[in-house]
């Protein structure tokens, strides 16, 4: 990174400024539109209104079981239902930061900023594998 | 002229609540028949939500806090959600917070992400670790560590000063090996500011705990990076705030999914609570100029010690 005594930010942080700004507006333009979708009935939820406002007192072990919930990435197979198809948005916004990463380390690379492009990349795999719910799925 | 903003500023929170109670009512005899068991209806507790949160982010601006610190213990505390979702919902409300302000904060060169970077990747894995360990615990124990985390707070937010330009005589070895330094300009005196940072290794520790407990709360940090940042590790006070603020956007990423893929994420609670802080934000930042910062921050510690108080109460069995 080049932030060496000069003014303004360095390349690779106005790129990563610039993905996270078009991700954030993305991800919540999306989520708005998708939860326009489920609260306006245009799409039918999986879980029932009613149901839904009697189940989220309980812990999140009950919660999946009473109503037969899946979980993980199984909301990637029920994007029918006004309430999991909101998971695009949700999936994205919390998935934006792995992008950047991404993008910065070529630029890292290139300026020879090997141990800032070695702790970009853990940070991909941490981010990554929390993604992917290798840390369990499930509930309690 | 302030009063036409605040009007402007206040008229999409309006048109958000037009949108929630015309959704309830399109439902109709729908909503009617679909009574929780404290007998309202479906879209009553969403609404009272997108208000409250809307409330919450006014404040948290006024305040210097995150949206998170308080949208965990207040809706926990008062609403009828259960703790696993108010913290999922938690997370992604100082998620989107994060990320909202992150792209300004970067380009503006206020937050480094020079100095985010090596904390982001330790907070993060930390994180994780902080959400597996808060969905195995049993709920009151839980709701006690949150409790008392919440009253700890309010102590270091009575007790702990803040540094505009602390003293760093000289770097320490390991930030000078990261290159962890740069140069500001301070706008309100035309200054150039050269910093550097110095008790790297020890501020590189803390954030295990401060990330552990971002996890297993779903608070969000702030309240415990910029002390650490500012007052420990010596990076400028703009610096440290701005950078916390992204820092968070990596943070809870990691904490967030492990909240999504243990289910514990509801659109119905995620997507008004997130619209409600991010409208009072904006609002918040206009009104900013015509309140009394020092009389909102009493009103938040307050507000912070009460919500903690009944947290410690609901976890006790009280």
């Amino acid at each position: 990174m080049s932030q060496d005594k000069k003014f303004g930010p360095s390349p690779e942080q106005i790129l990563y400024a610039n993905i996270l700004n078009k991700g954030m507006l993305i991800g919540l333009g999306v989520l708005l539109v998708t939860f326009s979708l489920y609260v306006f009935g245009i799409m039918d939820p999986y879980i029932p209104f009613d149901k839904l406002t009697i189940s989220w007192s309980q812990p999140v072990s009950d919660y999946l079981h009473e109503l037969n919930i899946p979980t993980g990435w199984a909301w990637l197979g029920m994007l029918g239902y006004g309430d999991f198809i909101n998971f695009i948005g949700i999936a994205f916004l919390a998935g934006v930061s792995i992008i950047c990463y991404l993008a910065i380390i070529p630029t890292l690379l290139k300026s020879g900023d090997k141990i800032y492009a070695v702790i970009a990349i853990l940070e991909v795999i941490v981010l990554t594998a929390a993604a992917t719910g290798i840390f369990g799925s499930g509930g309690h | 002229m302030i009063h036409t903003s605040k009007m402007m500023a206040g008229l999409p929170a309006v048109a958000v609540l037009t949108l929630c109670a015309g959704a309830a009512f399109a439902s109709g005899g729908e909503a009617a028949a679909a009574m929780p068991q404290d007998g309202s209806p479906w879209w009553y507790w969403p609404i009272i939500l997108l208000v409250a949160t809307f409330i919450m982010g006014v404040i948290a601006v006024l305040g210097g806090v995150g949206g998170g610190v308080l949208f965990v213990p207040i809706i926990s505390g008062f609403f009828p959600f259960h703790l696993d979702f108010v913290r999922g919902a938690g997370l992604l409300v100082a998620l989107a917070g994060a990320l909202a302000a992150g792209p300004g904060l970067l380009r503006s060169g206020l937050a480094s992400l020079r100095l985010a970077i090596p904390v982001a990747l330790i907070a993060s894995s930390c994180a994780i670790v902080g959400a597996m360990v808060g969905l195995a615990l049993p709920t009151n124990v839980v709701q006690i560590c949150l409790g008392v985390t919440i009253l700890g707070i309010c102590i270091l937010m009575l007790t702990a000063k803040k540094s505009t330009l602390p003293d760093v005589p000289e770097s320490d070895k390991l930030s000078s090996i990261l290159k962890i330094y740069g140069v500001y300009r301070e706008e309100s005196t035309g200054e150039t500011i050269n910093w550097k940072v110095h008790r790297t290794p020890i501020g590189l520790a803390l954030f295990v705990v401060i990330g552990v407990m971002a996890g297993m709360f779903g608070l969000g940090a702030g309240w415990a990076n910029v002390p650490v940042l500012n007052l420990l590790m010596g990076a400028p006070l703009k610096i440290s705030v701005a950078t916390s603020k992204f820092l968070l956007s990596i943070t809870d990423t990691s904490a967030a999914w492990i909240y999504m893929n243990q289910g514990c994420v509801i659109p119905m609670m995620v997507v008004p609570s997130l619209v409600g802080i991010m409208l009072g934000s904006f609002v918040g930042v206009r009104i900013l100029k015509v309140v009394k910062p020092t009389f909102i921050r009493w009103m938040v510690i307050g507000i912070l010690a009460f919500a903690g108080l009944k947290a410690l109460s609901k976890g006790l069995g009280f």
